[in-house]
């Protein structure tokens, strides 16, 4: 379990690394990487979690991917770093519209990601109570 | 070099928020608070500490992108409190949402200032 919350974790943080690399946008610049890599990172996890629910692949798949790629993908403490950043560097208009603005995406893209896997796999219906296994019959 | 510090700074950071994760017993998500929390006080140290020169860029690569950037998470954040509101615990929702936020900025404000006073 925690192995491949760790292998997870790992990519996870090297793909978010490379973007950053990739795209630099550091304060005094408005954090347009670490923005669009959160929000990014909420809309797979509303859509992934509605997949694990609906198509219950491997008991490895849910720590693999949610808790360890797309946990290490997203960040909060680059979010809140470069929010001081921008304020410490004389840019508190910037600070305040990169403050507001993750936490709205970053919600509205987690709805959005549910929505869509609900629409594509909706989850399936309870199974009657007969076939519900129970520890006699399994 | 800097792939591997990446990498294993980013494995332990995602185990540590995976075992915090599990220590929670109640509904509201108390570990991944804690962890986006502490991660943002030692990511402000820590970057203000390879800015004022006493961290090595190595330290902050492997520290800061990898460890405190794979320890919080957003995802999680924001599926706990989409998870809350749905089920009806909008308030615990909001609580969620803003304690994490507001602490989280004022652990990122208190670690910048240790790290640029060391």
């Amino acid at each position: 379990m925690s192995g491949a919350v760790a292998c997870g974790g790992a990519l996870g943080a090297l793909a978010r690394h490379g973007l950053g690399v990739l795209f630099p946008a550091a304060p005094p610049a408005f954090p347009w990487t670490t923005l669009v890599i959160n929000t990014l990172g909420c809309l797979l996890i509303g859509a992934l979690v509605g997949w694990l629910v609906a198509s219950a692949p491997h008991r490895l798949a849910g720590p693999f991917l949610s808790t360890g790629a797309l946990g290490g993908f997203t960040t909060f403490s680059a979010f809140a770093v470069d929010v001081e950043a921008l304020v410490h560097l004389g840019r508190p208009g910037t600070a305040v519209a990169y403050l507001v603005a993750t936490p709205a995406l970053a919600l509205s893209a987690v709805f959005a990601g549910t929505a869509l896997i609900r629409r594509v796999r909706p989850a399936p219906p309870a199974p009657p109570a007969e076939d519900v296994p129970t520890e006699r019959t399994r | 070099m800097t792939v591997l510090l990446v990498a294993v700074g980013g494995a332990a950071g995602a185990v540590l928020r995976h075992l915090a994760g599990l220590r929670t017993s109640s509904p509201f998500p108390w570990g991944i608070l804690l962890v986006n929390v502490a991660a943002s006080f030692l990511l402000g140290l820590l970057t203000a500490g390879a800015l004022a020169g006493w961290l090595p860029v190595w330290g902050l690569t492997l520290g800061g992108a990898g460890f405190c950037g794979a320890l919080s998470t957003y995802s999680t954040l924001a599926y706990d409190v989409m998870r809350l509101a749905e089920s009806g615990e909008r308030r615990p929702a909001v609580v969620n949402l803003v304690f994490t936020l507001v602490a989280g900025l004022a652990a990122a404000f208190a670690g910048a200032a240790v790290g640029r006073a060391l």
